[in-house]
């Protein structure tokens, strides 16, 4: 009835007008979810991003309950994490999945990092979705180090001693730096107190920004697929693309089976492995922080080792500093490190497939070596995959350049 | 009015008021900022709480180490032994800075070949000087091995002699740091001045 009266003129559009009148309510959902054409041929490798945002979502859910019994003093902190696993009802599930889902958020992040190394995501026009990417694994990094902190257990400690005294390193301004960062002349209740109102407040704040702006830049150009193909290049009468179909219905019910999956995994650690036998929780940590006496075998969770063993690679503290700092910055310039004329791995030669494979192993072997005793033939295998890790970057633009790539079909192709 | 209809003197006034709103906007932007950025320094409480400590060393035996905090620093007091003072010029060579030559890394009045005060009397903060793990002693002698017994870091294997003092091949770049401290009494030292009454 409605819609009659509408169009012989009457005032009156239902509910939804009335709302459209005043917030672009069916604007929106069309331009970005019911009208937002993404290929048909997405892979396994598409769910990564959509579960990135399930885990953000979880770690912003299950942190604000955390906050409202935890203590960030070095008094109590650690004492309120206890009363949170024993006291609270169901606490010591909350506090799992926030614990836990940390190491799983960084999972499906690398994951989807990957992805776009494997389909050129990164490559024109893209470049700029990579960077602000890039600049949302800084922040989760840092909410993640500020995390670690709170716990105020042996590891904490000592581990936030290690990764702020890299900033030491820096020349001339190094030493009162770390103090400013620390605000005390050690780690303390001041360092403990303000790593909380980051972590709480501004990195939170910052990750839900970017990832904002992640997704509008996203599309504005519109998604990647396994093929690279623009399929805006390609279009019926009506301007839709012929190879995509919209975000909403179909690659959200996709989406839907990829989240139910994964969530299954995810409780299925969260129930029967927590700790993952000390990687997602490391076992020093649940002693509290002694001040007096550094644990005898000292690493970073397992997301952070592949940086750490880098660091631990180089006999000099300045320049580690520097090269821990270069692995974890270098992938920003991807887009121009690439020289490639193909994004898809489908279309590249050999060179750029072995380096892929190269890059992958020596990423998992360093993040390996970063939880083993840094001595002997250890330390040695950590500067050998080191030098694979900076070469896949640095040569890129050679190797991409003289690679032989095949001819990009004009539009998306299935195989099997 | 758009900018079209504009002649130049009002153009360059334009751009004259568009500059020097900025700039000044820019100015009282940082004089903002800078309380805030203060405020992130040690207060006054963690200033007073760096107050220096009392280390009682009158009961201390030949080979005996105390740990105290100092700032929230670890600080290692170690009485060595005559042999293990008499073995300290063995590492000379293997070591970065053997004189200790880096004024940063002590006072005055510990940059000579014990690092001391007082030979016997050990005092150093520790915490390494790569990326400030607390290192472990190992004062065992072992031939074999070349070592004279020392200071080993469990976070990254650097390692220092019975004077604090790097030695070569690790990532920590310096000696162990000496506080400032002085002797009050002959079985009391202060850590954290080296002036003034105690």
């Amino acid at each position: 009835m409605a819609r009659i009266e509408a169009e012989v003129g009457t005032p009156k559009g239902g509910f939804m007008k009335w709302i459209d009148d005043r917030f672009p309510f069916t604007k929106t959902m069309k331009y970005h979810a019911t009208e937002y054409y993404a290929s048909k041929n997405f892979n396994i490798w598409y769910v990564f991003g959509v579960l990135s945002m399930v885990m953000l979502v979880n770690q912003l859910l299950t942190g604000v309950f955390l906050t409202m019994n935890y203590k960030p003093s070095a008094e109590l902190a650690f004492a309120s994490v206890e009363y949170i696993m024993r006291d609270v009802e169901w606490g010591w599930l909350i506090r799992y999945m926030h614990s836990t889902g940390a190491s799983f958020f960084f999972i499906v992040v690398y994951l989807h990092m990957f992805r776009a190394m494997l389909y050129g995501s990164y490559k024109k026009p893209r470049e700029l979705i990579w960077i602000i990417g890039m600049m949302i694994f800084f922040a989760l990094m840092a909410e993640a180090f500020a995390g670690y902190l709170l716990p105020w257990g042996q590891m904490s400690y000592w581990g936030a001693q290690v990764i702020i005294s890299l900033f030491g390193a820096i020349p001339a301004i190094g030493d009162s730096l770390v103090e400013f960062i620390r605000g005390d002349y050690s780690i303390s209740d001041i360092t403990l107190n303000r790593f909380f109102a980051l972590h709480v407040i501004t990195l939170p704040l910052a990750l839900i920004g970017l990832v904002f702006v992640h997704i509008v830049a996203l599309h504005e150009v519109g998604s990647n697929n396994p093929d690279g193909v623009e399929i805006k290049e390609s279009k019926d009468a009506a301007g839709v693309p012929l190879d995509g179909v919209a975000f909403h219905p179909y690659h959200t019910s996709k989406d839907l089976v990829a989240i139910v999956i994964f969530l299954m995994i995810f409780s299925a650690v969260i129930f029967f492995a927590p700790e993952m036998g000390g990687y997602f929780l490391e076992y020093a940590n649940f002693e509290p922080a002694n001040l007096l006496a550094t644990p005898e075998h000292i690493a970073p969770v397992w997301y952070f080792t592949p940086f750490y063993a880098i660091l631990r690679a180089v006999p000099d503290k300045l320049w580690g500093s520097i090269l821990i700092a270069a692995s974890v910055a270098l992938p920003i310039f991807l887009p121009w490190l690439d020289k490639s004329r193909v994004k898809s791995i489908r279309y590249r030669g050999w060179m750029y497939k072995s380096a892929l494979g190269l890059f992958v192993v020596s990423f998992v072997s360093l993040g390996w070596l970063g939880v083993q005793p840094a001595e002997g033939a250890y330390v040695i295998a950590a500067r050998i995959f080191s030098v694979v890790y900076f070469a896949f970057f640095l040569l890129m633009p050679y190797y991409t350049a003289i690679d032989k790539t095949k001819p990009v079909p004009e539009r998306v192709v299935y195989h099997g | 009015m758009t900018d079209d209809d504009l002649d130049q003197t009002d153009r360059n006034r334009r751009h004259f008021l568009a500059v020097a709103t900025t700039v000044t906007g820019l100015v009282g932007a940082g004089f903002v900022a800078f309380p805030f950025l203060a405020s992130l320094k040690p207060s006054a409480r963690a200033q007073a709480l760096g107050a220096p400590v009392e280390v009682p060393i009158g009961a201390m035996e030949a080979g005996e180490m105390l740990r105290v905090l100092w700032r929230g620093k670890l600080v290692f007091v170690l009485k060595r032994s005559e042999e293990m003072l008499a073995r300290l010029p063995n590492n000379i060579d293997n070591l970065r800075d053997p004189n200790s030559e880096i004024i940063e890394q002590q006072p005055e009045y510990a940059a000579n070949s014990t690092r001391s005060v007082k030979p016997e009397f050990l005092i150093v903060e520790g915490s390494c000087t790569h990326l400030g793990c607390a290192p472990i002693e190992d004062f065992e002698v072992r031939p074999a091995e070349d070592w004279n017994g020392g200071f080993f870091c469990p976070c990254h294997g650097s390692k220092f002699d019975m004077a604090g003092r790097v030695f070569q091949g690790v990532p920590a770049p310096t000696n162990l740091r000496v506080p400032p401290h002085r002797f009050v009494r002959d079985d009391l030292v202060l850590i954290g001045q080296d002036s003034g009454a105690a």
